[in-house]
């Protein structure tokens, strides 16, 4: 699995409109009184629209490779994962407004041992 | 296949039941249960009608929330197996199938083909863990079960608590379901120090919300995970036991 910010943005371009189409052609039966299991599910379909633009935008934003998150923008000559350490050493933590998400970062401190590139030559 | 479902709808827990009908065309005898429903479903839904309300989670039989009496039998015709694992093969075009919820008073009716088996719970938490300090993962073989103990806690262990024996039994008794619980801690090492307050305490309330066990044996039939009805006798030889021990005594010794 690979990302790039061309598919990334595509995705962001094209999402949107998937959700506005769920929103507004969803089709909920049933009442407020009783169990109403096509609710739950209708929310949880929204809900995973919602994480899905997030895991875009997080994955565009980490101009990175790093663990799963392997950005096809940077690999090294030979195919590998490049971490970025230096600029994003650090958890993105997505803050939920309503509107766009906004980024905290919260830094990663290594203190006795320091992230090393992993090899298995 | 086409077949015909009389299905019971049932709006909420007060409100008055019924059965409705309805035709399912096209059905693959590679479906399961669940999916013929699922698909019946789909199409309630395009028609503008409420979806019928069952529950659902693995479909792959371990988690026990998918049970319905399927013409009048607990998981239907197939022994040893819950609804989700019954396919529509063991069905013939043109048949009419009868499906319901659990009908027993400790399972009230949620909505639709949902009960409520919150009555279950209630058990669980009488007795039905190990609160001692069983330690860090042990060393394998450094706490000796004998093969014969394993095999009978495992067994025990494979109740997933769907409530068919409860719906199967003429007098609503939660015997298999409380034994096969009580079973699989009482058999094991770590079980031993709360073995005797464990039984006492999951018997008695279950009592308190299930009607009482006459060794009709309809449970181990309706059972999908075929627990054995001897497990009720040891239910009840470890309470009977229970009762003649000091306890606190016991647990000492380990
Ligand atoms: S004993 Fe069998 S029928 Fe009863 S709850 Fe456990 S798995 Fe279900
Ligand atoms: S859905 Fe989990 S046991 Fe049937």
């Amino acid at each position: 699995m690979s990302r790039s910010a061309e598919g990334l943005q595509k995705a962001l371009s094209e999402i949107p409109a998937l959700y506005e189409e769920f929103k507004t052609d969803v089709r909920v039966l049933g009442e407020n009184e009783s169990v109403n299991q096509s609710l739950e599910r209708a929310g949880r379909v929204d809900d995973f629209f919602q994480l899905g633009m997030l895991m875009c935008v997080d994955a565009l934003q980490r101009e990175e490779s790093c663990g799963a998150h392997f950005r096809e923008e940077y690999q090294t000559p030979e195919g590998e994962a490049l971490r970025r350490d230096d600029e994003f050493s650090y958890v993105s933590a997505w803050e939920w407004t309503g509107e766009e998400p906004v980024l905290h970062r919260e830094p990663l401190e290594f203190e006795f041992v320091t992230p090393t590139t992993r090899s298995y030559k | 296949m086409n077949i015909t479902l009389q299905v019971w709808r049932q709006p909420g827990p007060s409100s008055p039941g019924g059965f409705a009908t309805y035709l399912v065309e096209d059905v693959s005898p590679d479906m399961s249960f669940l999916e013929m429903l699922d698909v019946l479903n789909e199409r309630l839904v395009l028609q503008g009608e409420e979806p019928i309300t069952f529950e659902s989670d693995c479909r792959e039989g371990i988690c026990g929330a998918c049970g319905v009496m399927i013409n009048g039998l607990p998981h239907g015709p197939q022994l040893g197996t819950a609804t989700c694992q019954l396919h529509m093969r063991k069905f013939s075009d043109g048949d009419t199938i009868t499906v319901e919820p659990w009908r027993a008073a400790a399972f009230p009716v949620v909505k639709d083909l949902m009960v409520d088996r919150s009555a279950f719970d209630r058990i669980i938490e009488a007795g039905g863990y190990i609160s001692v300090n069983t330690g860090s993962t042990p060393d394998a073989n450094e706490i000796p079960v004998p093969k014969p103990v394993a095999d009978t806690a495992f067994d025990a262990a494979a109740c997933i608590g769907c409530g068919a024996c409860v719906a199967a039994c003429p007098n609503g008794a939660a015997n298999l379901f409380t034994a096969a619980k009580v079973a699989h801690l009482n058999l094991l090492p770590q079980g031993q120090p709360e073995r005797w307050d464990r039984v006492v305490a999951m018997v008695d309330t279950m009592e308190e919300f299930f009607g009482s066990c006459t060794n009709h044996g309809e449970c181990e039939k309706a059972c999908p995970k075929s627990i054995s009805i001897d497990f009720i006798a040891m239910l009840n030889h470890d309470y009977v036991k229970a009762k003649f021990k000091n306890r606190r005594l016991v647990a000492q010794q380990g």
